[in-house]
């Protein structure tokens, strides 16, 4: 591991303890939080309960959502793929692609998977997909947001550089909102985990309203999302 | 670019805002979109539960980190360093500009990425970039937008290039890159995706701003909707950050408190539509993300705030809820207040990091309507930020001529005397006369001339408001 390097430390925090009047904090300080009001979001709805949610959440962010089932899965992801034109199609090394019996999927669409030993085609792959495809980490219902705890074998470009994106939400990975996902983060790296390099948060296509306040779908990452959940999963 | 914007004096801006009439429409319209989006995520989002508990929940963890800023920073060092990443800590914009220079220049790198960040605005870094020779270009539309418009001013802290009509920027891509599509705002945003595709993928170093760090992994938060930043921390190998350092929460949890708020308040998103967290992996031996990573922590007149009664404005998370409510702000326009902060927040800060000489005037430009207070997320009480500001301007801070401190003082001893306050009542008009027209005062002293170029303030009654009721009490009664 290359070794990282702090510089000007010491002068800064001093001049900050100083200005609050007293000598430098060196003990974790209690933060006691009087108000929790996130915990009580969508708090003990039932993943069906969640999903409607979740669904009724995508109609904002121009998102399409598929159900099916573990076993139509396949089936219904060659469609999608077709209804956003086809190929070509990269994703992640992924072993949820194989659990998920997709396998013959990505190899009757010519799936690229990306593979690190491979080096920059990796990016060139990416950059001229049609489709990038992923699995969901955690997926959060209140606001229709898919969420990749990506590495080296589940790179971010997939994500990113496509022009459309596909993702499959198993329903197991729903959760009410941020709160729950960030337990989760925190929780793992309590227990000494290393945190995940690039952990983001998706919902729907790239946006912006930069001109004259008109809403854009589509700007730098993706410009069309459809999701697909496993519904039995 | 730095903190300063134009070099003309308050009162003239003030008088160009005015007078921009698209701009002063678009402002109007801005405001009325972003406030009604605002209501319907916040206050009116029932699932949400009651709002004014997110907002104490906010309040408390901004206070909290801020009491104990120098532990969370060194946490955030800590943990930033020991997975391999660099940290620097920049009393002023000079020692932030250098050590980001001399970064690059070990690389000998000239190609930059950078996503949206007011803090490097701040610091003038592109300008420092430029003099070592790098090709310097913003991703986010906005910016990108004002970039190519010769170095154009940022106009809100949320949406840069508002003062923009789509025709203006259909002709700013004419003129500069040879755009021949319409003013549509999808074929302008497809032309800006093109253009920096290929940018993004020959770049050689990527900066971003920090929402938030959190301090207990040595994460950096990015907070967007266009997904620029993403590329800007995907693509080239060397990924630099640069925090204001108030921007942090402890932990996760913490994170997500902020996170609502911000999106809620700022654009009344649920959640944008990134939000990405960002760790060292100096070891990273995959096909893309960076491989080496600096954070530098920015004070820049932050500190002159800890300690004193204006720590609260350090709170502020840069939704931008308080300019969107601003009726000052609505007439005026951003370029007016000479700053890359503007607004209440602006008016609270500038002077804070820039001095009063500089942006003492800044404080005026409020009417202490108090829709600022009630709009922050985070509870920091803007307007009475702006009183202090306004006592110690007058109290001499930044030297204001001695008849405007006079009258001033004088006001205030007068307001507190009961006796003084009635005789200057009876004087009132006597010596507002020669400013008067009809019953408006047109032609305001001191700190109150800008505004009355654009807002008249009532004037005094010519009978005084005792000697007035006591006639009217004697009619009534005299009627009945």
């Amino acid at each position: 591991m290359t070794t990282g390097s702090i510089h000007n430390r010491d002068a800064f925090l001093n001049r900050i303890a100083d200005r609050l009047g007293r000598n430098r904090v060196r003990s974790a300080p209690m933060l006691e939080r009087l108000h929790r009001p996130e915990l009580d979001v969508y708090k003990d709805f039932s993943q069906d309960e969640l999903l409607s949610v979740f669904k009724n959440a995508c109609q904002n962010i121009h998102t399409d959502v598929y159900e099916t089932t573990a076993e139509a899965l396949g089936a219904r992801l060659s469609e999608t793929i077709h209804a956003l034109g086809g190929g070509p199609v990269v994703c992640g090394a992924d072993p949820r692609f194989r659990e998920y019996g997709l396998d013959p999927v990505l190899e009757e669409e010519e799936v690229f998977i990306w593979d690190p030993s491979l080096g920059p085609v990796n990016i060139e792959k990416a950059a001229a997909a049609n489709i990038g495809l992923a699995f969901s980490d955690v997926t959060l219902a209140e606001s229709g947001t898919v969420a990749f705890f990506h590495d080296k074998w589940r790179s971010r470009s997939v994500g990113l550089l496509p022009t459309q994106s596909i993702v499959i939400v198993p329903k197991h990975t729903l959760v009410p909102r941020l709160t729950q996902a960030v337990q989760n983060i925190e929780k793992r790296a309590d227990s000494g985990e290393a945190v995940p390099s690039y952990i983001n948060f998706v919902s729907g296509p790239s946006n912006s309203a930069d001109i004259e306040m008109n809403l854009v779908v589509g700007v730098h990452g993706p410009v069309r999302v459809a999701y697909i959940v496993i519904t039995d999963r | 670019m730095p903190m300063k914007i134009g070099d003309k004096p308050f009162k003239e801006r003030v008088k160009d805002g005015v007078q921009q009439t698209f701009a002063r429409r678009a402002v109007a319209a801005a405001q009325d979109g972003l406030r009604e989006r605002k209501l319907n995520a916040t206050e009116r989002d029932e699932a949400l539960g009651d709002w004014e508990t997110w907002r104490r929940a906010g309040e408390e963890i901004r206070r909290h980190t801020l009491e104990n800023l120098d532990y969370y920073l060194e946490q955030l060092s800590e943990n930033f360093a020991a997975r391999g990443g660099h940290v620097f800590f920049a009393e002023t914009a000079e020692e932030a500009q250098q050590y980001i220079q001399s970064v690059i220049k070990k690389k000998n790198a000239k190609r930059i990425v950078k996503a949206k960040s007011m803090v490097t605005e701040e610091i003038s870094l592109n300008e420092a970039l430029e003099e070592i020779g790098c090709d310097v270009l913003e991703s986010d539309l906005a910016e990108y937008i004002l970039q190519l418009d010769d170095h154009d001013r940022p106009s809100h802290i949320v949406v840069p290039s508002l003062h923009k009509t789509k025709e203006n920027i259909r002709d700013i891509f004419r003129e500069k890159k040879g755009y021949s599509r319409s003013e549509k705002p999808e074929e302008l945003a497809a032309f800006a995706r093109e253009q920096l595709r290929e940018a993004f993928l020959q770049a050689d170093v990527g900066i971003t701003g920090c929402n938030f760090a959190v301090a207990d992994t040595g994460s950096i938060v990015l907070v967007t909707n266009e997904g620029n930043a993403n590329m800007v921390a995907t693509l080239p190998e060397t990924f630099i950050a640069v925090m204001g350092m108030e921007r942090l929460v402890p932990s996760w949890e913490e994170l997500d408190v902020l996170v609502t708020l911000l999106c809620r308040s700022a654009v009344g998103q649920k959640i944008t539509t990134y939000v990405t967290a960002i760790t060292p992996e100096a070891n990273n031996d995959g096909a893309d993300g960076p491989k080496d990573f600096h954070l530098v922590i920015v004070d820049g007149g932050r500190s002159k705030a800890l300690g004193t009664e204006f720590q609260p404005i350090l709170h502020c998370i840069r939704c931008g809820a308080c300019v969107n409510v601003c009726p000052v702000y609505r007439h005026i326009g951003g370029h007016a207040y000479g700053s890359i902060y503007q607004g209440p927040v602006g008016a609270v800060l500038s002077p804070i990091l820039g001095g009063y000489e500089e942006y003492g005037e800044l404080p005026y430009a409020s009417s202490l309507c108090a829709a600022c207070t009630e709009a922050c997320p985070v509870r920091i009480p803007l307007h009475e930020l702006l009183i202090k500001h306004r006592q110690r301007y007058v109290a001499g801070a930044g030297h204001p001529p001695a008849g405007e401190k006079l009258a001033m003082k004088a006001f205030a001893v007068g307001a507190a005397s009961p006796p003084l306050f009635r005789l200057a009542e009876k004087l009132a008009p006597a010596v507002t006369a020669p400013l008067k027209d009809g019953d408006r005062i047109r032609k305001g002293p001191g700190p109150l001339k800008p505004w009355t170029d654009i807002r008249d303030f009532p004037a005094p009654a010519k009978d005084d408001f005792r000697k007035w009721f006591k006639a009217h009490k004697k009619e009534k009664e005299g009627g009945e």
